[in-house]
């Protein structure tokens, strides 16, 4: 301590650590001023329109301006979804091709994850980690166009193909929708079973090679049930972006998925009908995430 | 190891062949913006620069590009201030409900994309909000502040108390440790978690579609609306390598500043 320091007199506190002090005794008070923000957004914003969508689903609208009629409540959108059967064939497509999507970026997923977690050096693994980051973010849009180029009638795909008398898929096949959300999702597939595969101590394989199991009893028996977890959290990933996702099947096929519908129908001004449908991958997708939590997936993530 | 010799060379291949798959529409996108050809045809036709001066004359680019950065740049600020507190109050209290509250900030990623879009729409319509720029960046901050929050957690787990507690020792009050101790250790994980909620924003459709409206433009609605009537394929080759850089380099850049763990945060 300076003389300097004791000679003055102490100022008087300013107003800013008054507040301070005072808040510093009352940890509760911080807590909720430190999460009343963001808890304003997340509950009021977005779960009340979440809350505000499942009302729009039991009003009508208007026949003329096709403007929603608020608070005239109604069950015609769920009776129009009931009875066509249009939307159920939409819902299972939807789900069959995510559940295929799935599968298949599970496939392709573990060898490169695999490599990674065990193979590489760390210098390659680091770049690898990075070389799966950058096109996992690279422009969405971007990656759909670069698809659609090459499945046209004289893009990249008619010419591989042309030299064995095959011809382009063109942009109508339901099968390019496969291939393309397949691409799109591998990456958030790769990452976690990557993360998964390195938790698994070399010890449990070198002990599962040394009592006498093969390569494949070793993998079957060992590797695969410690990496579920990680599947399982990728797979919230590939099934729910697929799930959600309207701009692929418009872009590269000409079938139709759950998507599409509810956009559509909010478009040409039926958003009754379109909330009452975005119930079905709510609906799945709450259902999906309750199973993944039990099987331990939200620890894997 | 136990892997095999045969083991090993076989999943090096197939690790060869997956980056080949990950990296071949972003190359084949690449080549098209120098291909002569106006139907994005291979093989390529012949080279040209033709297609970056048409992208740079068209008048529709540039309040587009504006409307996406300041879309991303609304978005990224909320993310960060909403992300940071909601980090601070769960790595520092303990409170009921508190593990409930990474599942709430990850549902507009967890839940169909399109869920949140037509929710924030039908919500737009109801109340009365008029679309636009505003009505972005709400949908936008919506889904980024799990970004920002992930990024800050991280840190604020792996950053010690003590300096804190020596600066509250030393007679500085609340506001002068968060300013000179808190913030400087988190300030790489704000830039990093800002980075990667501005590369989302910069580059989101799915929702953006639904909360826009007619009037506002961004620069993947524009993409979008070229590819829906094929008139000017090859200036959206040009785009694409804009959009990527601007995807990409934020993320790499974030990759160098906090590690792998950063820009995994989207998974």
């Amino acid at each position: 301590m300076t003389t300097d320091a004791t000679a003055r007199p102490a100022p008087a506190p300013s107003r800013g650590r008054r507040v301070a002090t005072w808040l510093h005794a009352r940890p509760r008070l911080q807590l909720r001023l430190l999460l009343a923000a963001p808890l304003f957004w997340m509950v009021v914003v977005y779960i009340g329109s979440l809350a505000i969508l499942l009302l729009n689903a039991f009003w009508t609208t208007d026949a003329f301006t096709g403007k929603v009629n608020p608070f005239d409540w109604s069950l015609s959108a769920f009776e129009r979804i009931a009875t066509n059967e249009v939307y159920r064939t939409i819902a299972l497509r939807t789900v069959g091709i995510a559940a295929l999507v799935t599968l298949t970026d599970a496939i392709l997923a573990f060898p490169i994850a695999y490599y990674m977690a065990r193979v590489a050096t760390p210098r390659v693994r680091a770049a690898l980690v990075v070389a799966i980051l950058m096109p996992l973010w690279a422009s969405y849009l971007v990656k759909i166009f670069a698809w659609r180029s090459i499945f046209q009638g004289n893009g990249l795909l008619s010419w591989l193909l042309a030299p064995f008398g095959l011809d382009a898929p063109g942009t109508d096949e339901i099968a390019n929708s496969w291939i393309v959300f397949s691409y799109l999702w591998l990456p958030y597939m790769i990452l976690p079973v990557y993360a998964g595969l390195e938790r698994v101590p070399s010890s449990l394989l070198e002990a599962s090679s040394d009592l006498g199991a093969r390569a494949g009893t070793t993998f079957r028996r060992v590797v695969l049930p410690l990496v579920f977890p990680a599947l399982v959290a990728g797979s919230i990933f590939t099934f729910s972006l697929t799930l959600g996702d309207y701009i692929v099947p418009d872009l590269v096929s000409d079938a139709k998925f759950i998507g599409n519908v509810i956009y559509d129908n909010s478009t040409l001004g039926n958003v009754p009908v379109a909330a009452a449908y975005s119930l079905v991958p709510i609906v799945i997708m709450v259902i999906y995430l309750l199973v993944a939590r039990r099987l331990g997936a939200f620890e894997s993530l | 190891m136990v892997e095999s010799g045969w083991v090993r060379i076989g999943l090096r291949a197939a690790t060869g062949v997956i980056l080949g798959f990950l990296y071949l529409p972003l190359v084949v996108v690449l080549i098209h913006a120098f291909n002569e050809s106006p139907f994005n045809e291979w093989p390529p036709t012949g080279f040209t620069l033709r297609w970056f001066g048409e992208a740079m004359a068209n008048s529709a680019i540039p309040p587009a590009f504006v409307n996406s950065v300041l879309a991303a740049l609304g978005a990224t600020a909320v993310a960060l201030v909403l992300g940071t507190l909601a980090a601070m109050a769960v790595q520092r209290f303990s409170f009921f409900g508190r593990d409930s509250i990474s599942f709430l900030l990850v549902l507009p990623i967890a839940l169909p994309g399109v869920v949140t879009g037509i929710a924030l729409s039908a919500t737009y319509q109801t109340v009365g909000i008029p679309f636009g720029l505003l009505t972005i960046i709400i949908g936008h901050a919506t889904f980024c502040v799990v970004i920002a929050y992930n990024n800050v957690i991280a840190r604020l787990r792996r950053l010690p108390r003590s300096p804190e507690e020596a600066s509250a020792d030393l007679g500085a009050d609340t506001w002068i440790t968060f300013r000179r101790i808190t913030m400087p250790g988190m300030r790489t994980a704000l830039l990093s978690g800002g980075l990667l909620a501005f590369a989302l924003s910069f580059d989101e459709v799915i929702v953006t579609l639904f909360t826009a409206g007619a009037g506002t433009q961004t620069i993947p609605l524009y993409v979008l609306g070229v590819m829906q009537r094929p008139t000017q394929l090859p200036v959206i080759n040009v785009l694409a390598i804009v959009l990527v850089l601007f995807s990409v380099v934020p993320v790499y850049i974030a990759q160098r500043i906090s590690g792998a763990e950063a820009a995994g945060a989207r998974v």
